[in-house]
């Protein structure tokens, strides 16, 4: 039965394409079937709001390595519509129906798009998350508009204004937090961004909404409408607002999957409406929300590149029926940024930290180790340009290090834990 | 071809820049950026950034497979 | 209970020509406390969780040599103000951040890959030319006559060293190598002959960076005397000095041991020197496999700064730690069957050039020496052989290698 069962992976991005090649890789030997709604092959995606942005990377020359003599099928192009489990089936929107016996989830996310549907449909009105998306954006950037407005001074906002910058094109960067990617590093830390930002010659503008974009008798952008007055020009904006899971091909599936993600166990089972697992469907990735032992505040679902990685391969293993000894899935946490040439990372999770310490180097020369606390506990690092130090937080989050970790090491000054000044509430542009 | 590295993995050793100059280089103090799509005359130089990598972070494909359709 | 007198034993020369299985009994221990306070690390865990913490410092310097005098002025002041200027100037392998990362910063900055790239073409005349000397030899000594020449000969031409004085360095260079041995920080007597060498070779090159500034040429210290980095300013005569010294003498004495014991266990692997003919596209991996099998360095001395935890061990703080990369590599938790040479070894995260921050900085220029050398080894020696195995070893235990390695052969090709 195992031998010829048939399997099928939905999203063909790189936890599908990795979990894919785990599968066979873990002895699935029936059919393989990979269905992705981008008509693409499975390509990078960091390089989009990075590299591609400023012309050093072409859209169409990041396509992932894959091993080869896997033998397997590709539906690319194909858009997964629903699931049926009495059935166990999938249905594209064609309304095509692939039968499988095993199942993975990697549909993962999509750009939050501008709220106003109207003012999202203005020409010059772009998000950066697929192939495409990058494409169209980086010809507008290469036509050389006057000023480009990024709305959104996350990880994505804040590459995008740095590869402008990069090609010398004049940005404006409005987030309503007080300071970039402060909801992720809060402001003490993200205040170093704000000094790169400033530095690169970006007018970013904390504490700052967009009430509204004008348009042109021709349909396409030319301002923003500030909500607090004032108004900037602009013939390209980049919605930079986060993502959306998509999880709406699930509903009335009888799984347990809404806006959050689609929800799973520690093995990447997915889980039914009652909580129960659903024998022989696993989700990883982007679109995966699971109990990870270090999230104290309930399940999560993390937007990490190498999460992707290895959360398909632990769900490949569930789903090949090799789970045994291995344990749930608990990889550390980690992702990277990188923005006007600085290397950001970070391992573990800051969410809800109470405390930050810079335990290397120093904020000022923008080169330094800020480890966050929480209750007592070390739970977060973030590394600039000190990449060489993480592995060494990461054991000590991974042990539940009393705060702060790692006293007297090299390059340590006199450090005092501050407080790291997250947002109070996630603000919304 | 194809390449990608983990860079989370990544340390910024440098070693792919000096073993595939023409294809990977750091920009600042750690940085790495490389080429995803290089030719297939580099291959040689791009297994030995793959070889020197400290971490094995990258990853190559010398001749990609033609994805298969439903057929 | 773990023999703490193990570490003992891996320094006495009767080892030299095989010290894993004493790497092996060490492993069971991953943390071991020797009997004069030293920890020795030798699993790869223990090691990868060291190398990476940074409350290891590289700063563990012995106090200076120099005996009481009497003299309070002498004794409380100007002796120890000297040793607080010469631990200043220490080249960036003893040095912690953030002096280590900028003193690397300003040697990066010009060692780049164009450079390393430009050396290509020379790297493969000079070992050519080396083995056209040998021609019509029936015996060669790999060492003198190969391995030693070659590494010594491309330092030298990358930093702008006149050739006629090679001479001169050479005996500084073994002199000076012996300070990465561990007992030099009991033994008053080598320590005072390292500090009078170092100061001969660094007038020798405070004369030499002169003439750079003078009259500059297009080589590494020119480019270090010269350049000043944007952000860190250009670097000061001393620790420019103590790093042409340290990039001298690494340049010296490590591809020298790669090279030579690439060729001992090729001769002693005889299937795999009949592959690299056939195939010199295997040398990258088999290079790697070398640096995890029989590494250059053994191991790098360190110290904690503060009590650490690792192992069920606790590390005080002030302890000497010996990093025993050599034994990481060969360890079976990380390494499948480790003490076989696999040069087809996937995922070989070896500890042949270190890890971290001091990560070899030559070792672009050292994997490039080393792919000429064997490769052009082992298509023109016309049926090697050893003639003697275990051949005799120099007398370091860290910087472990063969003295000679004499050969028969049946001419070059």
């Amino acid at each position: 039965m195992a031998e010829a069962s048939r399997a099928i992976v939905v999203g063909a991005s790189l936890a599908g394409v990795r979990g894919a090649e785990a599968l066979r890789r873990e002895g699935h030997r029936g059919p393989i079937t990979v269905v992705g709604e981008e008509p693409h092959p499975p390509y990078d995606r960091p390089p989009l709001s990075k590299r591609v942005l400023t012309g050093e990377a072409r859209p169409d020359g990041l396509a992932l390595p894959m091993h080869r003599g896997l033998d397997l099928t590709w539906r690319l192009g194909c858009r997964a519509a629903g699931l049926d489990l009495a059935a166990r089936a999938v249905v594209l929107a064609s309304g095509e129906r692939l039968p499988f016996d095993r199942l993975l989830i990697a549909t993962g996310t999509r750009a939050r798009p501008w709220p106003d549907a109207g003012e999202a449909a203005l020409a010059g009105v772009h998000t950066i998350r697929n192939r495409d998306d990058a494409a169209r954006l980086r010809a507008a950037l290469a036509a050389g508009p006057a000023r480009v407005l990024i709305v959104g001074a996350g990880f994505i906002g804040c590459e995008a204004a740095s590869a402008c910058r990069t090609i010398g094109l004049p940005v404006t960067l409005v987030d309503p937090n007080p300071a970039p990617l402060a909801s992720v590093l809060g402001t003490r830390v993200g205040s170093v961004v704000q000094g790169l930002l400033r530095q690169a010659g970006v007018d970013y503008r904390p504490g700052t909404r967009v009430a509204a974009l004008e348009g042109d008798a021709s349909g396409r952008v030319r301002a923003a409408r500030l909500a607090g007055g004032g108004t900037v020009a602009a013939e390209v904006v980049v919605a930079a607002l986060g993502a959306v899971r998509n999880t709406e091909w699930l509903a009335g599936a009888g799984v347990a999957a809404d806006a959050g993600g689609v929800s799973c166990d520690g093995d990447c089972r997915v889980l039914d409406t009652h909580g129960q697992p659903v024998a022989g469907v696993v989700a990883a990735g982007d679109v995966a929300r699971f109990p990870h032992p270090l999230a104290q505040d309930g399940p999560v679902a993390f937007e990490h590149w190498g999460h992707a990685v290895e959360q398909a391969e632990h769900a490949a293993r569930t789903l090949a029926g090799r789970s045994d000894g291995h344990g749930p899935y608990a990889a550390m946490p980690a992702f990277w940024s990188s923005q006007f040439d600085v290397n950001i990372k970070s391992v573990g999770l800051t969410n809800g930290a109470d405390a930050v310490a810079v335990t290397q180097g120093s904020l000022a020369e923008r080169r330094f180790v800020a480890v966050y606390g929480r209750a007592g506990r070390t739970v977060a690092a973030v590394s600039f340009d000190s990449t060489r130090w993480l592995p060494a937080y990461a054991a000590r989050i991974e042990a539940g290090d009393a705060f702060p970790p790692i006293v007297g090491a090299t390059d340590q000054g006199r450090f005092a834990p501050a407080d790291p000044g997250f947002p109070t509430r996630p603000a919304r542009t | 071809m194809r390449v990608v590295v983990d860079l989370n993995r990544c340390q910024a050793y440098a070693q792919c820049c000096f073993a595939a100059p023409d294809s990977f280089a750091i920009h600042g103090l750690e940085v790495l950026v490389y080429d995803p799509a290089p030719p297939p005359e580099r291959r040689r130089e791009i297994e030995r950034a793959v070889q020197a990598c400290p971490v094995r972070a990258i990853r190559f494909e010398a001749v990609p497979e033609a994805p298969r359709d439903r057929g | 209970m773990p023999d703490p007198m193990l570490f003992s034993a891996v320094k006495d020369p009767a080892h030299r020509p095989n010290p894993y299985p004493l790497y092996a009994r060490l492993r069971e221990t991953p943390v071991a406390r020797q009997h004069d306070g030293t920890c020795v690390v030798t699993t790869h865990a223990a090691l990868r969780a060291l190398v990476f913490d940074p409350r290891i410092s590289s700063e563990d310097l012995p106090d200076a040599a120099h005996a009481r005098t009497g003299n309070p002025l002498k004794d409380w002041v100007i002796n120890p103000l000297k040793d607080r200027i010469r631990r200043g100037h220490r080249p960036f392998i003893f040095r912690d951040p953030p002096d280590h990362d900028v003193l690397r910063r300003h040697v990066m900055r010009q060692f780049t890959p164009e450079r390393v790239r430009a050396m290509h073409g020379r790297v493969d005349a000079l070992v050519a030319d080396l083995l056209d000397r040998q021609r019509d030899a029936r015996t060669i000594d790999l060492v003198d006559d190969f391995s030693y020449p070659l590494p010594v000969t491309v330092i030298c031409e990358l930093l702008g060293v006149p050739r006629e004085d090679e001479p001169r360095f050479h005996g500084w260079a073994t002199q000076l190598a012996t300070a990465l041995e561990p007992d030099i920080r009991q033994d008053a007597a080598a320590l005072g002959r390292n500090i009078a060498t170092f100061d001969e070779i660094a007038a020798y090159m405070q004369d030499l960076v002169r003439a750079k500034r003078r009259h500059p040429q297009d080589d590494l210290l020119t480019a270090l005397a010269t350049h000043a980095d944007p952000k860190v300013g250009r670097m000061g005569d001393y620790d420019l000095i103590a790093t042409a010294i340290l990039l001298l003498i690494a340049g010296h004495e490590t591809t020298v041991n790669l090279i030579t014991n690439g060729m001992l266990t090729l001769l002693r692997f005889p299937e795999h020197l009949a592959r690299l003919r056939a195939d010199p596209e295997i040398a990258p991996r088999l290079i790697e496999e070398l640096l995890r099998y029989e590494p250059p360095v053994h191991f790098r001395t360190r110290k904690a700064l503060a009590d650490i935890r690792l192992e069920g061990t606790t590390i005080p703080a002030g302890a000497p730690v010996v990093l025993l990369f050599a034994s990481g590599s060969r360890d079976p938790a990380r390494f499948r069957d480790p003490d076989r040479f696999d040069p087809d070894r996937e995922d070989n995260q070896h500890f042949g050039f270190g890890a971290s921050l001091h990560f070899c900085v030559g070792a672009p220029l050292a994997r490039l020496e080393a792919e000429a050398a064997l490769v052009a080894l082992a298509r023109r020696l016309r049926d090697p052989r050893l003639i003697e195995d275990p051949p005799p070893y120099r007398p370091g235990a860290s910087l472990r290698g063969p003295e000679h390695l004499r050969l028969a052969i049946d001419g070059v090709a």
